[in-house]
């Protein structure tokens, strides 16, 4: 086996190593959509955060405009302290609603921006003043069931 | 008299492992000092990367796609029971590049390319080429040893991406085109699920690590082989053993350590 041919082998080898790892990053990762590119942080506080992870994605009109970064229990006022990262390329206003949404029935929980009309803008480090918390399923159906029952109570006494 | 022949025996096998795994260190200690030979005249280590690398390719590429495809069939049929048949590409992509790529690639590298290592070198050193090599003031360290291992180290990353992409296209060839799971969202749940620092690179980490215990468990166990046919057949069979339990347990620390609680 002489130099030359040894030399284009491992050449090719190389390639296509190279290739596979480029296409595990473009194709299989989501480094072609990644969130790089600077950001700044906002705060919010929940009451009940229910199942968010940090890195779960904020999402404003349903497009990614950040990550929650970290999650904290605040032992001051007994709240969920959640820190997001957002997109530098999207200002907030001061009025905006956050809230805890889940994508589909069982999916991931998210942060939802919803923008309010105000004029100032959120700065980094600032505080969301609004939030709601995460829907807990299992309390709705528990409400749900309660309320039927009261109904069907109240149709027993008019018959 | 027995407990303490008994006790004798157990202390004597303790410091004889003790022992070969301080001199296994200071090999490696040794490979790493006088890698710069191999280095320099890099066209010896490019020379082993086609016998280690580019020669383990076909299995490589085989055992990746029939993986994969076992994966997109098997996953298709647990995750169809819950409705969510289209995170068919998150589970075959995940458990591809996070384990499956590095390990089983470091495993099949292990008996395909490591045996063959521990088979040379310590042949090398039955027929006394080593001990010729140094009689003419070449270090066999430098000249033998340390080209292998970094062919080692370069080759191991570069196989487990390729399995772990020749498995992707096996689970979609499976998932997609035969099963028929919806193709857009066969692959952007799988880019929505898929991080590239988070689960590729540190793939890359994993695998570059098992290289380096691979070709140091081959190197070592060639270079320490009884110079007899016998003591070389059990050295190879000591190389793929070790290598094997080694990248397992290593697995499991590195996945302790980077998938944390995330």
């Amino acid at each position: 086996m002489n130099r030359a041919v040894i030399d284009l082998w491992v050449g090719i080898f190389a390639a296509l190593g190279l290739v596979a790892l480029l296409f595990l990053a473009l194709k299989v990762g989501n480094l072609s959509s990644t969130d790089v590119g600077e950001t700044y942080s906002l705060q919010a506080r929940f009451d009940n955060i229910g199942g968010l992870k940090v890195r779960a994605p904020v999402k404003s009109a349903g497009v990614v405009v950040g990550r929650v970064a970290e999650i904290r229990f605040d032992a001051k006022d007994y709240m969920a302290l959640v820190s997001m990262q957002i997109d530098n390329r999207y200002q907030f206003p001061r009025d905006t609603f956050a809230t805890i949404n889940t994508s589909g029935l069982l999916g991931e929980q998210y942060v939802g921006f919803e923008v309010g009309g105000d004029t100032a803008l959120l700065k980094a480090g600032d505080v969301v003043k609004k939030t709601q918390s995460a829907m807990v399923l299992e309390k709705l159906i528990s409400q749900f069931m309660f309320s039927k029952a009261a109904e069907d109570e109240g149709k027993k006494t008019t018959d | 008299m027995m407990p303490a022949r008994l006790l004798r025996q157990l202390g004597h096998r303790v410091t004889d492992r003790l022992w070969r795994l301080g001199f296994a260190s200071r090999f490696l200690l040794m490979t790493i000092l006088y890698s710069g030979t191999s280095l320099r005249r890099f066209q010896l280590t490019i020379r082993e990367i086609y016998f280690t690398g580019v020669l383990s390719l076909i299995i490589i590429l085989v055992s990746g796609l029939f993986v994969g495809m076992v994966l997109g069939l098997q996953g298709y049929d647990t995750l169809q029971r819950y409705g969510s048949s289209e995170a068919l590409g998150i589970l075959v992509a995940l458990s591809l590049v996070r384990e499956l790529g590095p390990v089983v690639a470091a495993l099949l590298f292990a008996s395909r390319a490591g045996s063959a290592i521990t088979a040379e070198i310590g042949l090398m050193k039955a027929t006394e080429q080593l001990s010729a090599m140094e009689m003419m003031a070449v270090n066999p360290i430098a000249r033998v040893v340390a080209p292998r291992f970094w062919a080692g180290v370069i080759s191991m990353p570069l196989l487990a991406a390729l399995f772990s992409a020749m498995g992707v296209l096996g689970g979609y060839l499976v998932g997609v085109q035969l099963i028929g799971v919806d193709e857009g969202s066969f692959w952007s749940q799988m880019q929505a699920a898929v991080d590239f620092r988070q689960d590729i690179m540190n793939g890359v980490i994993k695998s570059c690590v098992f290289g380096a215990i691979v070709s140091w468990i081959a190197v070592f166990e060639g270079y320490d082989a009884d110079p007899t046919a016998e003591g070389v057949s059990r050295a190879t069979t000591r190389t793929v053993v070790t290598s094997s339990l080694a990248i397992l347990a290593a697995d499991f620390v590195l996945t302790a350590f980077m998938f944390r609680g995330l």
